[in-house]
């Protein structure tokens, strides 16, 4: 047996072969788009039905109104009850997720791969024909207005609201999704019926399925489940896209607080309204996330868990949507290194864009790891049907999983600074704090952030 | 259904086993050490978790961070700790297999020698954050340190959560360190699976190249304790939270031991779905309460079955707690309906196919088999596993949770806002918790 030579690590061999899903498209009569992947996998489908409009595409005063619709969907339909729905879904050994995203409602379903009919069927049922009755809206709100109140013991929860409320002020993308008391108590079951109709029709809306089956079987089923489903072709799908209107260039305040006496950390966010997802610095924001904050070998995560032991961990993304999402960095620190953590966080966001660009080998590391890593994203037949649904919803192109790579090894050092100086502005950045206010130590105001604001968050 | 595998052990003890899936050009990793929270002693709390931790600081021939080189080859990484065992898993391009085979043998065999001072204080500082963040910052994140205090007496390994208690980490020290290592990380008490994109041939002898020559340790007596006695209690917390919250918690069947399946689908009749018994009664008719779960946590030396209700605004205690032991009575009295075991016999068939769907990572197959492998000294466990959720009969469950849960010892604990001790079961005592 060759012995071990432990004076240098292995360097690894090539990376292997890997085919990309194929997507193959079909259009159905009604307008409805249907993709079809065919998945080697374990007897599992999964089906996802996106629709556009989500939480952007509800009115201020009735923020939450989308995901009410949503969560309306699986409490009775076509005559049936709630409890006869969730029977159903029990019976296809079904995982229902219905998530209310800010560009659009997502509808996944999971089921054993004999009940691939039933499960079509069923998500058919569900988002066309919902029972939307005056009884279960009540008591479906009233869940959603308790859940609410229990967010204001969540640091995390108040801490993206305010956050997404300094930066996005009047703009769709400020309002909390699942809406706040007031908003939802105003809703009336008469304005959930017709946001539904709005919102679930076939042209604009896109069903994918994943599974061991031939893409013409998938098809089929597509099509005997959703082929019946008519639209009203008077909705513009357009006027679901509001989150497209022009973001703000700066926050309302530069350093919120969010007091919460006797808090055992501070919950931080720091950030920007940045780019939209259709922005060609993808790759490059990609990468340059990884280096500044996007995997544990980060600069921000070696330096305020790793060297100072602020934190159990920060990480950082580009939310990028339909309309300019956020980038933001996130943590949770030590109530007494509040200060000495956010100059250190802000220091790493600035010094990317300037005093200490990225490196040629973190860039290198950067790539690596991501390009590397990729195929790992197209396991399971979930992650194959949600995958194919984002392209959908950001227009990308059916061969964008295997251009990725590519694209990555494309971008350079001089990609990196140019999109560090477009979408990181210290001068455009709003910082958040949820904490122990008063036994911070040393002042916020030395951030030179100015005086700290207090913030309401929206609940 | 079951997850083909071949299993091997090596001269120094080490168990290796692997699975071979060619779907992805991924190999999964996965290394577990039969040590966790339970190996602890009282006064050092939580360290079997923190010494987790200084596993990614660097072993002897690669002394600097674990993360690194894996994340340059494109790997996912993590660890976790808990009563029972510690994972450790990377999940790499077939590529890098060796690499991480080389990482993953080097901090079994030669860990000591990069361990410092400094990096033990930085992880202790790392593992109090996170502390605070999961469990004081949390609303109800303190229950659970109050649950196991009371369930379990003082000197059971089971008293104490796995994160510890924060004085037990401050009071930790270097030479704790490497009593733990010595004791606890060797090939003896150790389980590698390697799956997906591997030839069986290979991966023996890839795991004989670097894990053959390390020395095999001493052995590891099991921690035995008998079946816990305990006279039960009413407890009270106040907390930041809203809503008040009741548990109710009982001493149960160990993992695997008769009883187990049973009550683990009685968890689900009760408060599994909109149809599960109290989630029809309490969150959709009666509307006393906004959530309901049930669960049987099965582990090595005893399992803890729970029920916890969140009341509604303005709703007491007291009535969730009739509710409650009104549906455990009439379960243990009349069993399940035909119609509910059916359906969480689907349920469960499809959690076992769902769990064959990824390789790697936490639960994944590879997981899997460690687990099997490490509680059942039999890798090929999983269709037995599923057989014995099969074989349940309604008047199985009924008389598990007679004999287990209805009138019974139990633990209530009563979480409610600052102040509103008035809607606490109106016996509760309070109890402190850090």
């Amino acid at each position: 047996m060759r012995r071990v030579d432990r004076s240098r690590l292995p360097v690894p061999g090539p990376p292997g072969a890997f085919t990309f899903p194929r997507i193959e498209r079909a259009r159905l009569s009604n307008g409805l788009e249907v993709r079809a992947i065919a998945h080697r996998s374990v007897p599992v489908a999964a089906m996802v039905l996106l629709v556009p409009g989500g939480s952007s595409a509800d009115t201020p005063d009735r923020a939450g109104l989308a995901s009410l619709v949503a969560d309306l969907l699986d409490e009775g339909s076509r005559g049936r009850s709630a409890l006869e729905v969730s029977d159903r879904i029990a019976r296809l050994g079904g995982d229902l997720d219905v998530e209310v995203g800010p560009d659009a409602i997502v509808v996944s379903l999971t089921v054993l791969d004999r009940f691939l009919p039933d499960g079509l069927a069923l998500v058919h049922e569900i988002c066309t024909v919902p029972n939307l009755a005056g009884a279960d809206f009540e008591r479906v709100r009233r869940l959603r207005i308790e859940r609410l109140r229990q967010l204001r013991d969540h640091p995390s929860a108040l801490a993206d609201r305010a956050f997404a409320q300094v930066l996005y002020q009047s703009h769709p993308y400020a309002q909390p999704g699942h809406g706040t008391a007031a908003s939802l108590g105003a809703v009336t079951v008469e304005e959930v019926r017709a946001c539904h109709a709005r919102t679930f029709q076939p042209g604009g809306a896109t069903l994918v399925v994943a599974s061991n089956r031939t893409v013409a079987e998938m098809l089929a089923g597509a099509e005997a489940a959703f082929g019946a489903w008519r639209g009203d072709p008077s909705i513009d799908p357009l006027q679901r896209d509001r989150g497209r209107e022009a973001a703000p260039r700066s926050p309302a305040v530069r350093l919120g607080v969010v007091s919460r006496p006797g808090a055992a950390q501070s919950e931080l966010r720091l950030g920007q309204v940045a780019a939209s997802r259709a922005t060609p610095d993808y790759h490059a924001l990609v990468l340059l996330n990884t280096v500044l904050g996007g995997q544990f070998v980060s600069r921000l995560n070696m330096n305020l868990r790793e060297d100072k032991g602020y934190t159990y961990g920060v990480r950082t993304g580009f939310d990028l949507r339909r309309g300019e999402g956020p980038f933001v960095l996130q943590t949770s620190v030590g109530t007494e290194v509040t200060v000495p953590a956010l100059r250190e966080a802000i220091r790493e966001v600035q010094d990317i864009r300037g005093a200490r660009p990225v490196t040629a080998d973190e860039l290198a590391l950067a790539r690596s790891s991501v390009a590397l890593g990729y195929p790992r994203g197209f396991e399971t037949v979930q992650q194959v049907a949600r995958s194919a649904a984002q392209l959908a919803l950001h227009e990308l192109p059916d061969s964008y999983f295997e251009e990725f790579v590519p694209r990555l090894e494309a971008v350079t050092l001089d990609d990196i600074a140019a999109v560090a100086a477009r979408h990181l502005d210290p001068a455009r950045m709003a910082t958040v704090v949820v904490g122990d206010i008063d036994k911070v130590g040393a002042p916020l105001a030395d951030l030179g952030l100015g005086e700290p604001v207090t913030v309401v968050p929206p609940i | 259904m079951q997850i083909p595998y071949t299993k091997k052990t090596l001269d120094n003890g080490l168990d290796v086993i692997v699975h071979e899936d060619h779907q992805l050009p991924m190999v999964a990793v996965n290394l577990w050490y039969h040590v966790g929270s339970k190996n602890e002693r009282p006064g050092r709390t939580g360290f079997a978790h923190l010494f987790e931790h200084l596993m990614f600081e660097g072993s002897a021939h690669h002394d600097s961070g674990y993360f690194e080189p894996l994340q340059r080859a494109g790997a996912l990484l993590n660890g976790s700790t808990n009563t029972d065992r510690t994972n450790y898993w990377e999940v790499v391009p077939t590529g890098a297999l060796d690499l991480a085979l080389w990482m993953e043998s080097d901090r079994m065999g030669h860990l000591l020698p990069a361990l410092t001072e400094e990096k033990f204080i930085n992880q202790r500082d790392v593992v109090l954050n996170e502390r605070r963040q999961n469990y004081e910052n949390r609303p109800y994140g303190l229950a659970g340190v109050a649950l196991s205090a009371a369930l379990f007496p003082p000197d059971h390994p089971y008293h104490w959560i796995t994160i510890g208690d924060p004085d037990d980490l401050r009071a930790a020290t270097l030479e704790d360190v490497r009593r733990f290592f010595e004791t606890y990380y060797h090939p003896g008490n150790a389980s590698l699976t390697l799956a997906g994109d591997i030839e069986t041939v290979r991966a023996l002898d890839l795991a004989e190249e670097y894990f053959g020559d390390i020395p095999r340790g001493p052995a590891v007596s099991p921690v035995s304790h008998g079946r816990p006695t305990m006279a039960g209690a009413s407890l009270l917390l106040e907390d930041r939270v809203e809503l008040p919250r009741l548990y109710l918690s009982w001493h149960s069947p160990a993992m695997f031991e008769t009883g187990d399946a049973a009550l683990d689908l009685a968890a689900d009749v009760l408060a599994h779905g909109k149809t599960s018994r109290l989630y029809e009664r309490l969150v959709y008719e009666r509307r006393v309460a906004t959530d309901v779960s049930a669960y049987q946590h099965s582990r090595e030396m005893s399992g803890v079955f729970q029920v916890a209700c969140t009341a509604s605004a303005g709703v007491a205690l007291p009535v969730l707690e009739q509710a409650v032991t009104e549906a455990l009575a009439a379960l243990a009295d009349e069993g399940p309906t035909s119609d509910e075991l059916e359906r969480s016999e689907v349920q469960t068939e499809a959690q076992f196919v769902y769990r064959l769907q990824t390789v790697g990572g936490f639960g994944g197959k590879s997981d899997q088999l460690n687990a099997y492998n490490v509680f059942r000294k039999d890798p090929g466990f999983f269709d037995e596993d599923l057989a014995r959720y099969r074989a349940v009969t309604p008047a199985q469950m009924a008389d598990a949770v007679r004999r287990w849960i209805v009138g019974t010892a139990r633990v209530a604990l009563s979480v409610v806002p600052h102040g509103q001790r008035h809607l606490a079961l109106p016996e509760a005592a309070e109890v402190a918790v850090s």
